[in-house]
């Protein structure tokens, strides 16, 4: 089975944000894969390894991007590739990068791509859908189970807490949501392997893509830090007088209630 | 710049969800002055359509197919392709729900178009049309305006007021005839879990509870207060981990994103993964034993105490005041 998995390198959002001149602060920030890309290397590892097969996972990005592409290769896929825009392109959008993986996936022969259901900096989700849109092939997101027979999927996907079970073929694109599986720590000789491994990088030129066919359709005009709440008050005095202080606030104060 | 604006409204159990009305709202703000046309797919929506238009919805169009009786991005993608082949509009907006966020990013491929998602809020700010949309999980908020092409955004539920609804509106509801075929994804079951009572991403109160809760048993207290002020209850990862209950209630980074007029925190420590989630709430109010908690520093009102103590007086003295009101 032909398997590619898209992983984003993402800012570990645990970090504290700051802003720099219009921009979030990168300086001396952590950098991950994306934690649903993690769950998507897993199942892609897993089902490699149930149906035979070759696990690639592709980035598009920057040379930084190369260190989670070697902790992919580490945790057991076969190869990485790099879609290094940085000489090419200055402002992306979603359908910048989707256009971008599909022209890169669309003569792979592709049994089954797995990505994650949403990137936590970005946010938006998009990613997955427009690619299996591109490539015309079916999509099934935010999933928790994904069976395999032959060329039939059978799909577990959660819809806001309910779960639906589909049934779809392959080739197939789907996206990771929390439960899908617990995702691997690289081991020590698994490290060792992956720096072996081939991680090829290419451009645009090699898609036959130049910087307008990619041009961003939406610009981010500025970015802020949430309003700073005021300290809260933490009530004091009789439990019970402290129940009626809240109640009292909430219904005359805050008008919530 | 008036324009006029596609709104794909979601039914759910034979009733319009109330993201739709907000996306009307939002769709009258993007046409300024333009017309708004409410789409409604299902396999009999057209009696929907009334409400709709009394919401803000100039007229309302609706594809009715067995097929579309649940959702599939297959189904729904055909339907909607052939209403804005008809209508050739110039924005499109859907709620930023399950459904939306499956489905906008393929139309928005097949037209070759941007796509701004999660939006929060939306204005005209000199001659353009500016949306907001909270990035890095909450903690930063970028502007973003649409450089080409259609305008098209997904609206996160519960931040978007919707327009006072007018009984006295009126309006045109057609029908479009689709054939829906080929559809490549067939749902064998639904399992419902997290739908009984009051859906999360909506809900106006939530009552959310972690490990502090200590069992499956502990979360009765935090459901009779969510009762009483209907709301839901929702969880920490925490409580998830723990088997307290199901994982379609967890809140946070990897849970689900919520923005309640009320949140009220019981026996969760506000990791910053759960932070991410609901710090956007409007009132937040959380109840712990540990005065050093980190949850305090985003809640608006705190109580340092056992919850097993407190909810269940907190829940008594909302009784009292929601029968006097
Ligand atoms: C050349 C270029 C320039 C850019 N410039 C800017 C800019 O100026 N400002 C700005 O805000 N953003 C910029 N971006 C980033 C872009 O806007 C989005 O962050 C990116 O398209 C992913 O969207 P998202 O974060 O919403 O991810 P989502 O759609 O939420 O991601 C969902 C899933 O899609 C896959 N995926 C997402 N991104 C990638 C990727 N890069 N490679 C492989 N798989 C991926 C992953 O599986 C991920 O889990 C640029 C991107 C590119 C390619
Ligand atoms: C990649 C990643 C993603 C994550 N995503 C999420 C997510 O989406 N959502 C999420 O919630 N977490 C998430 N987490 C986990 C998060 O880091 C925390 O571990 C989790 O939120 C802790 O849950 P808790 O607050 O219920 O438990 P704890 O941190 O154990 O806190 C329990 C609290 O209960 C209080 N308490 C105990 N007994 C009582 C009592 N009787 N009365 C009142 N108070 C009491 C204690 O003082 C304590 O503050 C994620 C972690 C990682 C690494």
């Amino acid at each position: 089975m032909n398997i590619y998995v898209l992983m984003k390198r993402t800012f570990d959002t645990e970090e504290k944000i700051t802003i720099s001149s219009g921009k979030i602060n990168e300086d001396g920030a952590e950098f991950i894969i994306n934690p649903y890309d993690e769950y998507a290397i897993e199942e892609a590892i897993q089902v490699r390894d149930a149906h035979g097969g070759e696990v690639t996972v592709v980035s598009v990005g920057t040379e930084e991007a190369e260190k989670q592409l070697r902790t992919a290769l580490a945790m057991g896929a076969d190869k990485a590739v790099l879609i290094n825009t940085e000489d090419d392109v200055e402002e992306g959008d979603q359908f910048t990068t989707s256009k971008i993986l599909a022209e890169f996936l669309k003569d792979k022969e592709v049994d089954l791509i797995i990505g994650g259901n949403v990137a936590i900096d970005g946010g938006s989700g998009q990613v997955g859908p427009r690619v299996a849109e591109l490539l015309a092939i079916p999509y099934i997101t935010t999933i928790t189970k994904l069976d395999i027979e032959g060329t039939t999927a059978t799909v577990v996907r959660d819809v806001e807490g309910d779960s639906e079970v589909i049934e779809t073929s392959l080739p197939l694109l789907v996206t990771a949501q929390q439960g899908l599986n617990e995702p691997r720590y690289p081991s020590l000789p698994g490290i060792m392997k992956a720096k072996k491994k081939p991680l090829d990088e290419i451009e645009l030129d090699d898609l036959d893509l130049d910087e307008d066919d990619v041009e961003a359709k939406t610009k981010t005009i500025e970015i802020s830090l949430p309003p700073k709440k005021e300290a809260g008050k933490v009530l004091e005095g009789e439990l019970e007088d402290q129940v009626k202080e809240l109640v009292g606030l909430l219904h005359n104060e805050a008008k919530v209630v | 710049m008036a324009r006029k604006v596609l709104v794909l409204g979601e039914v759910r159990e034979g009733s319009l969800r109330n993201v739709s009305f907000e996306a009307v709202a939002a769709a009258k703000t993007s046409a300024e002055g333009g017309e708004v046309v409410g789409v409604l797919f299902g396999d009999s929506v057209s009696a929907l359509g009334a409400e709709f238009i009394q919401y803000g919805a100039d007229r309302v169009v609706t594809v009715e197919d067995e097929q579309l009786k649940q959702y599939t991005s297959d189904g729904y993608s055909q339907a909607l392709l052939a209403v804005i082949d008809q209508e050739d509009p110039e924005g499109i907006i859907f709620g930023h729900t399950a459904q939306g966020k499956d489905l906008a990013p393929r139309i928005a491929a097949k037209l070759e178009s941007g796509l701004i998602s999660d939006v929060t809020d939306l204005e005209v700010e000199g001659g353009n049309l500016v949306f907001t949309r909270p990035i890095y999980s909450g903690k930063a908020f970028e502007k973003k305006i649409v450089t080409d092409g259609l305008l098209f955004a997904t609206i996160r539920p519960n931040n978007i007021a919707p327009l006072e609804k007018d009984e006295s509106r009126t309006g045109d509801v057609s029908s479009l005839s689709v054939e829906i075929k080929n559809l490549r994804q067939v749902i064998k079951e639904v399992v419902r879990k997290a739908t009984e009572g009051v859906d999360l991403s909506e809900a106006k109160v939530i009552v959310a509870g972690g490990r502090g809760v200590k069992s499956e048993e502990g979360f009765e207290p935090l459901k009779e207060l969510a009762d009483v002020l209907g709301g839901a209850v929702g969880a920490s990862r925490g409580a998830c981990d723990a088997d307290y209950c199901d994982y379609s209630l967890q809140i946070g980074q990897t849970g689900k994103v919520v923005t309640p007029d009320l949140y009220i925190a019981c026996g969760i420590s506000g990791a910053i993964q759960h932070l991410a989630g609901m710090s956007n709430s409007k009132i937040i109010v959380a109840i712990n034993k540990d005065p050093e908690a980190n949850i305090f520093k985003v809640a608006d009102y705190g109580i340092v105490g056992d919850l097993f103590e407190v909810l269940p007086l907190l829940t008594k003295e909302f009784k009292e005041l929601l029968v006097n009101a």
